[in-house]
């Protein structure tokens, strides 16, 4: 049984002027605990199937089912990352991350337990009563995650929440993610244009082109790489043959821009 | 560390020395301001009847404060202002709001705002007057309307320009358009409403000494003109004097409030 399907999906924008396809016939499926990357240049629509899977927009046409069912009569948690870590600079770090709780009106009481595990889990302990603007960048984006695990999604939802970051952190940070994620058994779909962060933290990776946007190509991740933390997975001999295919598959897409 | 320490230490006293100089200058400007009014004053240099003098108007301030009635002129003006520039502030955060709830509603007044916002509220005087009848409840009208429009395109606008994000991360959690208001909107928007407030005790000042002006028996802005109906200029210029000085009392205390929400909000 999947657990999140798309089928024939397509979404439009529309403007005084005109509308553009964003996407077009997009279906994939994931199984329960299965980690996809899509990857693709920017302006694909990467960003627009998430928003969709999230709920905030609804698409045009087609189907997305959460376990069997349409997504907006689902009523799973979804856990959407982005770019920048969007904390609220006028709430501190744990009131930053209680905020799911809150907006469902759950006991924040006994989230705040959950949540003070988490944080010290990825080392934000002193910091938790502090504001955001005290925190670097990675520190930030590390509380954003705990702010998106803590409401217990079944589903991950991350639009190149590691682009902003510098290298070092980055790496870092996808180990992290790596790993809470392999440990809670979470389901998760990462946007990408990095191919080496696609390979070394996904099982499938899904490569897109634009105009419109859909899915041109499907490459599988060997098991070796699956099982390595990303850090270990770039240096896996298997890891440049496939990153190799991946550039290729990109660039012949790409070659009518050159 | 010693020689660090000095360095500081030198810095201070830097900073300190230009802040005495500019106060220096300040009381300076002040003091020869008086000092030239009042000898043009005495010498003829302008007529003592239209301009008076300060010692005319201390003299006169000195009267009307030891029996009491500048008191009841000073009190009600005050509270005029006050109550208009809190309803005008509020009101206007209020409107924003339901603009911001109702899309098509405002959609639909928009022209309506726009005309209101160009229009010069003081205008609509004599019309709020009939009304509402010649009285408190006039003039604090007045004292609303004129900070009223302003803060609510304001405040819309800068609704308007939060970051989207913000809500989609709250949408992402399920939060409904009422939830990211109260959680992601209106706390972004804070320092908007927060700058408003200095703005808006200027505008109430206005209105409310305007509305004065039209109607009623008592505040300072029926001094001013009851003095320029007599030819009493002293009456006029010593009320302009506690306007100046209870303006500025306000505009500091409202800076006050500033700093305290801003560190309290934020």
């Amino acid at each position: 049984m999947s657990f999140l399907t798309l089928e024939h999906v397509s979404h439009h924008y529309f403007s005084k002027t005109g509308y553009t396809k964003a996407l077009e016939d997009i279906s994939f499926s994931l199984k329960e605990g299965e980690f996809v990357a899509l990857l693709g240049p920017s302006g694909c629509g990467k960003s627009t199937i998430l928003s969709i899977i999230a709920g905030i927009i609804k698409q045009t046409e087609g189907k997305v089912l959460l376990e069997e069912k349409p997504i907006q009569e689902s009523k799973l948690a979804i856990g959407y990352m982005l770019q920048e870590d969007y904390l609220f600079p006028w709430k501190t770090i744990i009131d930053n991350v209680l905020i799911g709780p809150k907006i469902n009106q759950k006991p924040t009481n006994e989230w705040k337990d959950t949540a003070i595990k988490m944080l010290k889990e990825v080392g934000l302990t002193d910091v938790q009563n502090n504001y955001p603007s005290s925190l670097s960048g990675g520190m930030r984006q590390r509380a954003a995650l705990v702010r998106t695990l803590v409401n217990d999604p079944k589903i991950l939802l991350l639009d190149e929440p590691f682009s902003a970051l510098d290298y070092q952190t980055k790496l870092k940070l996808e180990d992290l993610v790596g790993k809470l994620l392999k440990n809670y058994h979470k389901t998760a779909i990462l946007v990408t244009h990095d191919i080496g962060e696609a390979i070394a933290m996904s099982d499938r990776i899904l490569v897109m082109r634009s105009n419109p946007g859909s899915i041109s190509k499907t490459f599988e991740v060997p098991i070796e790489i699956r099982q390595a933390t990303p850090l270990n997975a770039r240096k896996h001999p298997k890891y440049q043959p496939l990153f190799d295919k991946v550039w290729e598959e990109l660039d012949r897409r790409e070659g009518g821009v050159k | 560390m010693k020689n660090d320490e000095q360095l500081f230490e030198n810095y201070l006293k830097k900073s300190k020395r230009e802040n005495n100089i500019v106060t220096m200058w300040q009381f300076i400007i002040l003091f020869a301001f008086f000092v030239l009014w009042e000898f043009s004053s005495r010498l003829y240099w302008i007529d003592p009847l239209l301009f008076s003098s300060p010692s005319r108007i201390f003299e006169l301030l000195f009267e009307r404060f030891s029996n009491g009635s500048m008191f009841t002129h000073l009190s009600v003006t005050l509270f005029e202002t006050i109550l208009g520039f809190i309803i005008g502030t509020i009101g206007g955060v209020i409107l924003a709001t339901l603009l911001w709830s109702f899309t098509r509603f405002s959609k639909i007044m928009d022209p309506y705002l726009v005309v209101l916002n160009a229009m010069p509220k003081v205008a609509l005087g004599p019309i709020i007057i009939v009304a509402l009848g010649p009285g408190y409840s006039a003039i604090i009208t007045m004292g609303f309307l004129v900070s009223v429009v302003i803060t609510t395109l304001t405040v819309y606008s800068a609704f308007n320009e939060v970051d989207p994000n913000y809500s989609k991360v709250l949408k992402s959690f399920g939060a409904t358009r009422w939830q990211c208001f109260k959680e992601a909107v209106f706390p972004a928007t804070m320092p908007t409403m927060i700058s408003m407030l200095k703005v808006n005790v200027g505008l109430s000042w206005v209105g409310v000494i305007v509305g004065e002006y039209l109607v009623s028996k008592q505040g300072l802005g029926y001094l001013i003109i009851y003095g320029f109906q007599v030819f009493d200029f002293t009456l006029v210029m010593s009320s302009l004097v506690i306007i100046a000085i209870l303006a500025a009392i306000m505009y500091k205390v409202v800076e006050k409030l500033e700093g305290w929400l801003i560190k309290h909000t934020t």
